[in-house]
């Protein structure tokens, strides 16, 4: 049932509403390296013919010094080598990149290295996983499914949506304040934030000192609020993932305040326009795939595989551009040297020939769909079984219940991350909504 | 995609890397016991389905097998000569032994392309099961002994399944396998994986008693299970090896008072050396075992009614327990190649990189294969040196590359050359290792913390390292992994995180134990080249 999509065939540069895409020129190819013109916003509707030229050099160093790793061995070597740090205070000297990482709030564990990193992450699994929370997520389902139908129901009585931003976004900042233990009466503020920040994030040093500025201002906000609210789940601790993180003490010692307000951020952050991003592309994606979308109406578990192999082929994180070496490393014919910055490309190592057949063909089929989608190693994901319950349900939602429903653009305007990357908006034009399955 | 019978479930833990997908998609089959080991029903409820299956979709590397055990390294060898695209086609093949080696190398046959004749002979009457969990989460009666039977191989596979049979003799010239039951089963090539068996108590009428168990088949599981859900007074454990760990562990899992009784100076030293031992021994005290170390059992004592309660003690000490478990180590299944011509002895039978066995010359057969526990194999990593190997994951690989060579031309044969890999799950720790720890002279922990018991230690033998084993670490082991097959120097002198312990190595206690097995006498006569023969001395 596989296909090859549109977005294999070079496509044109449609770039979304040029107020946001700061446009790098695309005239000066010539000195541009096929990195640079991956993260050139003019090539984010399809990065994925870059990737083949990205891959004929597994292990490439750019101008600044940069080590970019584009290889499927190669980088789940990397992520399992315990030389390359995730603590970018280990690099020789200060390094800019488009960054997941800028956004994230400073020393939460996604940018420490064991031993810190693990105690931290041990502590926030122990209220969200197993061993000690096994059934937290899955408790978390029904409402879950009860968001995703609200959010389809708003659909309906008319014959466009934005799937970006009428199902998309408001789903996982909605799980994460339940999650976390956000008072309902405080979500939109907290949606407000999300956004925000979000739209801060991007490549390009035209807006920058702006950008940062506005990012700066936010993430004060937001910290200022998470400190009230861990103060207050202290006071009076509930049965969600703050209070836990706010009240625990046990063999890992309990977690510092400022590490609760720092966790707290990087579960909405990490979990926000990762998870818009990969509904988003699952719906571009079936409706690209129309027998896809037909099949996935009568066989919803197909939605499982989907998603696995949206992931792959798709995947809303297309880099990890913070690893740092720490030690002079040695790999596949080069040497990375100590202290220089490294950047992991995950989607073009999921697409590795070496790896998977046909890697350019989406195929829900396969036996083994082995991915680099939420990363590997000891910052393997924290949320991937939330994010993938959330994508699941969503366009198994969408899927069964939109009549008819066809991509107004093709491609769609993109956001300018080339790091995070996904649809700005995604015009959809149906017929009709059927009604929620009981 | 529901309604198609028993799931049955399999994860590969040598793969497995503890990231517990499977445990948070499926909470009622697959959990975490600390940090990374996952235990799981291999056979659970049909209403499970949908979520294991979206479990088996999200192991970051696919480890988890639902329903079939896939296989996915290189497949199929490319055309064939003439004589063995007709040995494909209709030749004979005979696996004797029905275990995870004898099954895996079936399904491996097939999806080789073999169409002949295929015969599975085995001395149990279940059809294969997976003995790892017979000590773990059986034992403390998380699930029940007979739901570890291996996914769905028996119906797939098309062989004639001669279960409840033992084979008890090989004719290598006539090419027959002789049944117990006077039957003969005739062969073009043959599987030799008839693995081993509990090592018994030395003492028949000792370990007659009642109360006395031993821990290797599904019936085994079974009893001890019974006896352990009595609630015993205390439990002994008789060896301290990774069996015997696993019991106790389970003992204090269900709150009962257990005694370890370890020849050595630790548990687990023999395996792991001195320096990993003292750190297995902390553990168990921590965990409330009642460790007795460089002390064996010397007798066991029944009351009138032929009941074990206590044990004496090399020491002169006494041990009152109600059940005893003997997990002194295994014997191999050899017994009926008496007479075959094979080297087959106490350690097994020897048999090349490629699994062809070798006869009591030391001349590698063409047509008879070996793999799994029973295999005795050089390993050009080790110096060459003839190992065997009782792992889960060395039965997989082994069954893999005999299949494979017993329908491949010559030049298309592939060597067992892949890094020995075991885990082990007790006290809640994951216990992983790669490459021979006892092929070692020194150790150092690289990462982690030895007082966390969250650790990676490093063996190293003459400058470069040889072995790495993890404690909750195991996402790391691939790296080493790498190391050790590029013979990358001792100790190791990169930076990188975790590094807590002192960065000086020293004597890791290893026992020395890759030297030939004891008890085994081969005897050379003749003098020109064309008469000289080695011979197997009559055993015992
Ligand atoms: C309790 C327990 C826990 C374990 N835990 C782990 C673990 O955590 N990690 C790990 O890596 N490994 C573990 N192992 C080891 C692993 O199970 C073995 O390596 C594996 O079973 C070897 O498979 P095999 O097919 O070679 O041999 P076996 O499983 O021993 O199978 C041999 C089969 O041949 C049959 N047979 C013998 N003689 C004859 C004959 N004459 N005719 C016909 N059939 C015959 C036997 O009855 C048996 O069914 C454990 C083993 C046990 C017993
Ligand atoms: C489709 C959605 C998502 C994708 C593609 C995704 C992807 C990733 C990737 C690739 C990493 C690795 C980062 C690194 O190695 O540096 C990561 C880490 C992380 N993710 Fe996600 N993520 C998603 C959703 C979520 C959600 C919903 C949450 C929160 C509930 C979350 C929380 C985290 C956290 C906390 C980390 C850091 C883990 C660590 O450092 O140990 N993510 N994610
Ligand atoms: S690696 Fe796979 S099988 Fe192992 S715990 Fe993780 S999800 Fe489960």
């Amino acid at each position: 049932m596989a296909s090859q999509s549109p977005s294999e065939s070079p496509s044109q540069s449609t770039s979304g509403s040029a107020s946001e895409s700061p446009s790098v020129s695309t005239s000066e190819h010539a000195s541009q390296s096929v990195f640079q013109r991956i993260l050139d916003p003019a090539n984010r509707a399809d990065p994925y013919r870059l990737y083949h030229e990205l891959r004929e050099v597994p292990v490439r160093r750019e101008a600044d010094g940069t080590y970019v790793v584009s290889t499927y061995r190669e980088i789940v070597e990397l992520l399992h080598d315990p030389r390359v740090s995730s603590d970018r205070r280990n690099l020789a000297r200060p390094y800019g990149a488009d960054a997941l990482a800028d956004a994230m709030p400073a020393l939460a564990f996604i940018g420490l290295d064991p031993p810190e990193h693990d105690r931290l992450r041990r502590l926030a699994m122990r209220h969200f996983g197993p061993p000690h929370t096994p059934y937290r997520v899955e408790s978390l389902l029904p409402e879950m499914s009860a968001m995703v139908t609200g959010l389809v129901d708003g659909l309906a009585g008319r014959h466009r949506a934005d799937i970006v931003d009428d199902v998309a976004y408001p789903l996982p900042v909605t799980v994460i304040c339940r999650l976390l233990g956000v008072p309902r009466e405080d979500e939109p503020r907290f949606h407000a934030w999300a956004d925000a920040i979000v739209e801060t994030l991007g490549p390009g040093e035209e807006d920058r000192a702006e950008r940062e500025r506005a990012r700066l201002e936010t993430t004060l906000h937001l910290r200022d609020y998470l400190q009230e609210l861990v103060a207050a789940h202290r006071r009076d601790p509930g049965d969600d993932l703050l209070s836990g993180l706010a009240t625990y003490e046990g063999p890992d010692g309990a977690m510092a305040p400022a590490d609760v307000v720092a966790t707290a951020g990087l579960l909405l952050i990490a979990g926000h326009e990762t998870t818009v991003n990969l509904i988003a592309n699952g719906m571009l994606t079936l409706l690209r795939h129309p027998e896809l979308l037909k099949r996935l109406r009568g066989e919803p578990d197909l939605v499982v595989r989907f998603v696995e192999e949206l992931l792959r082929y798709e995947p809303p994180v297309q880099f990890l551009p913070q690893r740092v070496a720490l030690a002079d490393i040695e790999l596949a014919g080069t040497t990375i040297t100590a202290g220089s910055p490294v950047v992991l490309a995950l989607a073009s190592g999921s697409r590795d020939p070496a790896h998977i057949p046909d890697p350019d063909v989406f195929d829900p089929d396969r036996p083994y769909t082995e991915h680099l989608g939420f990363g590997g190693g000891v910052h393997y994901c924290f949320g991937a079984p939330l994010a993938r319950l959330e994508a699941q349900l969503a366009l198994r939602e969408l899927a069964g219940r939109l009549r008819a429903p066809r991509l107004v653009a093709d491609p769609p305007p993109y956001r300018p991350s080339a790091t995070l990357r996904g649809p700005r908006h995604l015009l959809v034009d149906y017929d009709g909504v059927d009604p929620a399955s009981p | 995609m529901s309604g198609e019978g028993p799931v049955r479930v399999l994860i590969d833990l040598t793969r497995c890397q503890g990231y517990g997908q499977c445990a948070f998609l499926a909470p009622d089959v697959f959990t975490m016991h600390g940090d990374e080991a996952v235990l799981y029903d291999p056979d659970p409820d049909d209403a499970q389905r949908e979520r294991v299956l979206r479990a088996a979709a999200a192991c970051p590397v696919q480890a988890l097998h639902v329903d079939r055990m896939a296989m996915r390294h290189r497949t199929a060898s490319g055309p064939a000569t003439r004589d063995g695209a007709a040995f494909r086609r209709d030749g004979r093949i005979v696996i004797v032994g029905a275990s995870l080696a004898g099954a895996r190398a079936a399904a491996v046959l097939r999806r080789e392309g073999f169409t002949g004749s295929l015969t599975v002979i085995g001395d149990e009457p279940h059809p294969p099961y997976d003995r790892p969990p017979l000590s773990k989460r059986v034992l403390s009666g998380g699930v029940p002994a007979e739901h570890t039977l291996l996914p769905r191989l028996r119906e797939e596979i098309g062989a004639e399944w001669l279960l409840g049979t033992a084979a008890t003799g090989l004719d290598l010239a006539a090419r027959r396998v002789r049944l117990a039951d006077g039957r003969e089963v005739g062969f073009d090539r043959v599987l030799i994986a008839t693995g081993t068996r509990a090592r018994p108590w030395p003492d028949p009428a000792e370990a007659a008693l009642r109360g006395v168990h031993v821990l290797r088949t599904m019936e085994d599981a079974a009893g001890l299970r019974e006896a352990l859900a009595a609630g015993p007074r205390r439990v002994l454990v008789i060896g301290g090896g990774f069996t015997g760990s696993e019991v106790a562990s389970v003992c204090r899992d269900l709150d009962l008072p257990v005694t370890l009784v370890e020849r050595g100076p630790s548990p687990l030293s023999g395996a792991l050396g001195g320096v990993l031992g003292e750190v297995a021994a902390g553990l168990q005290r921590a965990h409330g075992v009642d460790l007795r170390c460089g002390v064996t059992v010397t007798s066991l004592e029944g009351d009138a009614d032929g009941r074990l309660r206590r044990a004496h003690l090399s020491d002169g000490g006494t041990v009152d327990a109600e059940v005893a478990v003997v997990a002194l180590g295994a014997v191999r299944n050899v017994e009926w190649l008496r007479g075959s011509g094979l080297a087959a002895g106490v350690w097994g039978v020897a048999c090349d990189a490629g699994c062809r066995a070798v006869d009591a010359n030391g001349l590698v057969t063409d047509d008879v294969f070996v793999a799994g526990d029973i295999a005795r194999f050089p390993h050009p990593v080790f110096q060459y040196q003839f190992m065997s190997l009782e792992h889960w994951g060395n039965a997989v690989d082994q069954a893999e590359i005999a299949a494979h060579n017993m329908v491949s031309d010559q030049t298309r044969r592939w060597p067992h050359l892949s890094l020995p890999v075991f885990w082990s799950t007790q006290f809640g720790v994951n216990i992983k290792s790669v490459g021979v720890p006892t092929f070692a002279d020194e150790i150092v922990v690289t990462q982690g913390s030895v007082a966390e018991r969250r650790f990676v230690a490093v063996y190293g033998h003459r400058g470069r390292i040889t072995a790495a084993v993890t404690f909750d670490q195991g996402m790391w082991l691939e790296f080493y992994r790498r190391l050790i097959e590029r013979a990358a120097p001792f100790p190791p002198d990169f930076p990188h995180v975790d590094r807590r312990e002192d960065p000086r190595p020293v004597p890791a206690g290893a026992p020395e134990r890759i030297v030939a097995a004891a008890g085994a006498t081969v005897v050379v006569t003749g003098h020109d080249p064309s008469e000289r023969r080695a011979s197997l001395a009559p055993g015992r």
